[in-house]
């Protein structure tokens, strides 16, 4: 299953290179040409040439992960987020390290020897470590090197009803929705790009869209999900299970209105439940991509997803297929009008 | 037989005290040294392997306990997360964003959460989730889908597969003390290659992270002349002060405090020195804690001796230590079994 592999290779910002590659080569049949620049963003481009809107499809190929930032005499490893990580959530789990995937854990004291008001504090960055089991710096240093990344070691799993569990969700679901919709039968442009480094800055996307020239892009994304117990409904960004969530405004973007209510015409009637994301934090690719050179009709799509940022993150297959179906569903229309 | 693979095998399965089954059965079913194999009314595995003495021989106790500590659902939220308590001692820092299975009429896949955080305020970010605040997600949309599959005190596991570190360094859950159980297995292996007197009483015992249960029947039902604890003592990593720890590939820790047999630690540490066997020193002051403290009172009382094998990061999903250790383990007591006789059980009540 594509989802399933796409979650389970590893790409850190900057180093998305085993994401781009499996990429590569799903969408590689169904394209005309397939470039990648300086940066390592990957386009997939058909009907580059042919009249019609210059249609964007983006998802980000990088996630969250931590860069080893220093290796201890005693052959522990420090390192520090690379994307926003809580690093309470860190605690007590399993990593690969480098390019061998050296097995690793992240270690805390033993509760027989903590004070109990130890354990009312969050454990900081700075206190954790990564154990490889090496005796010692040298041996440690045989296997891995500063800079490396260390990842999340999660299996992708269905579960419950209709429920997937895996790591970088975010943004993994809109790598493998941008492979299936771009298959679309379309004569005009459609170009999609998997950008990198969008969680340390929405660094790629920028430089994507300059290439691209898009009049019309849709950002698909794995966004927060907080429809969890101690939050208040008002709070719950999306819910999972309720379908494709669409963005009206957030910290990076108030995405193109016209474009927005025909999404939400489409999903009304082609009886796809949608939600509006209901918080205005946040910044997708969408930011950079309405602003390059004359600007860009953006909309952002996601799929909510739980525990974002995380080891392990959860979604609903069938807000997956919801924005599948609405995206689809768009560039139909799209193209009875303009094709 | 691979122990090693077999200890992986141990790790992975769900035991909570009290529910050992799962644990049990494997360990029936992979101990081929018995000569005879029983389960006590409290779930004890316990397994004999008979010595070459005349009638009268002396009777040693191997303990350790199988059973890990875990969760025990104690509410079902009405979007269907559910809500839980410990069973065993569980910083509530390791849990957040760990995997668990559900043990109601299936097992179901489960996820750690708490609120994002976003929705946090500043100085909520600096505390560590509380345990009541944490919540099990088993991906279903309602109570009622929940309900038909789980009920209140259904108990929850970690989810965790070993790895393997550098070395022979692994990392996984339950590690304490199904370690002690792997370090049994090694010694009845290495004992069928030698000759020894006593009777050797391996057990798997119940109900230790509750409370020393299972040691207190299974010793009464046994009757040893000596007893010899294996559980895991705390392992060196950092921001722990070097003296409460004992140092992994470095073989076993062998306590010396008031629940230790001053013979039968000289004996062991001779042993050790003998065969040239690795081992730390480790210094218990408070005896509690391990199936030794309940071993040495019962019926007219045992002479007893705790090993410990070092594992890091104690009581978390990743525990961690070097499997050479517990070989180690397993060594030194079926050379010390080995050289015991009557005269030396006799001579433990001779004070």
């Amino acid at each position: 299953m594509l989802l399933a592999r796409l979650t389970e290779v590893c790409g850190a910002p900057g180093q998305e290179g085993e994401v781009r590659d499996l990429i590569r080569s799903e969408i590689a049949p169904h394209a005309d040409e397939i470039k990648t620049d300086a940066l390592g963003n990957l386009l997939a481009i058909k009907n580059a040439n042919a009249p019609g809107p210059r249609v964007m499809l983006a998802a980000h190929m990088d996630e969250v992960a931590l860069m080893i930032v220093g290796i201890e005499s005693n052959g522990y490893l420090k390192f520090r987020p690379i994307g926003g990580v809580d690093p309470r959530v860190l605690v007590a789990k399993t990593v690969v390290v480098g390019s061998k995937k050296v097995n690793g854990v992240i270690g805390s004291k033993p509760i027989h020897l903590q004070r109990p008001e130890e354990r009312q504090r969050a454990l900081t960055i700075q206190e954790l470590l990564i154990d490889i089991g090496a005796k010692s710096k040298e041996e440690a240093e045989r296997l891995v090197k500063l800079g490396d990344i260390a990842y999340f070691t999660t299996k992708y799993e269905e579960f419950g009803h209709n429920k997937v569990k895996a790591k970088a969700l975010d943004d993994r679901v809109g790598c493998a929705l941008a492979i299936r919709l771009f298959q679309e039968e379309v004569t005009f442009p459609l170009i999609a790009a998997f950008t990198v480094q969008e969680e340390v800055g929405l660094r790629g996307a920028g430089v994507a869209a300059y290439q691209i020239e898009p009049d019309i892009a849709l950002i698909l994304e794995g966004t927060t999900a907080s429809d969890v117990p101690e939050t208040k409904e008002h709070k719950h960004a999306t819910s999972v299970g309720k379908g494709p969530a669409i963005t009206v405004m957030d910290r990076a973007t108030i995405p193109h209105p016209p474009l927005v209510r025909e999404l939400f015409r489409i999903a009304k009637e082609e009886n796809i439940p949608v939600q509006v994301r209901r918080t205005n934090t946040g910044g997708t690719d969408a930011g950079r991509i309405q602003l390059t050179k004359e600007g860009a009709k953006v909309a952002t799509i996601a799929v909510p997803c739980r525990y974002i940022h995380s080891p392990v993150s959860v979604m609903s297959q069938d807000d997956f297929d919801g924005v599948y179906q609405l995206v689809k569903n768009y560039l139909r229309r799209l193209q009875e009008r303009e094709g | 037989m691979d122990v090693k693979q077999f200890f992986r095998t141990l790790s992975e399965a769900s035991g909570i005290s009290g529910y050992e089954q799962e644990v049990a059965e494997p360990i029936k079913e992979a101990c081929l040294w018995a000569d005879e194999i029983r389960t006590d009314k409290l779930g004890n595995v316990i397994m004999l392997k008979k010595g070459q003495g005349a009638k009268g021989r002396p009777k040693i106790m191997l303990a350790a306990h199988m059973d890990e500590i875990g969760l025990i659902i104690t509410k079902i939220e009405k979007d269907g997360f559910l809500r839980f308590s410990t069973v065993g001692g569980f910083d509530q820092r390791v849990l957040l964003g760990q995997e668990v299975i559900v043990h109601g009429k299936a097992q179901l896949t489960g996820i750690i959460g708490a609120k994002p955080p976003h929705v946090q305020t500043q100085g909520e970010q600096n505390q560590a989730v509380k345990l009541e605040d944490l919540f099990i997600d088993v991906g279903y949309d309602t109570v009622g889908q929940v309900q038909e599959l789980v009920r209140i005190g259904d108990l929850a596991t970690i989810k965790r597969e070993v790895v393997d570190l550098q070395g022979s360094l692994m990392a996984g859950k339950a590690f304490d003390d199904r370690a002690g159980v792997a370090a049994i297995f090694e010694c009845f292996k290495v004992l069928t290659e030698l000759k020894h007197e006593a009777d050797v009483y391996g057990v798997a015992t119940v109900q230790e992270e509750v409370g020393l249960r299972g040691a207190v029947t299974s010793t009464y039902g046994i009757v040893p002349d000596l007893g010899i604890a294996i559980d895991v003592g705390f392992g060196d990593q950092p921001g722990l002060p070097e003296s409460d720890t004992i140092k992994l590939s470095q073989g076993p820790g062998v306590a010396i405090g008031p629940h230790v047999h001053p013979k039968v630690y000289e004996r062991m540490v001779e042993t050790a020195k003998e065969w040239n066997i690795n081992y730390s020193v480790d210094p218990s002051p408070s005896p509690g804690g391990t199936d030794a403290y309940a071993i040495q009172v019962t019926r007219a009382g045992v002479a007893t001796i705790l090993l410990s094998i070092p594992l890091r990061y104690m009581h978390t999903p990743i525990e961690t230590l070097d499997y050479e250790d517990v070989k180690r383990t397993g060594k030194l007591m079926a050379l010390f079994i080995a050289g015991l006789d009557n005269e030396f059980v006799e001579g433990l009540t001779c004070f």
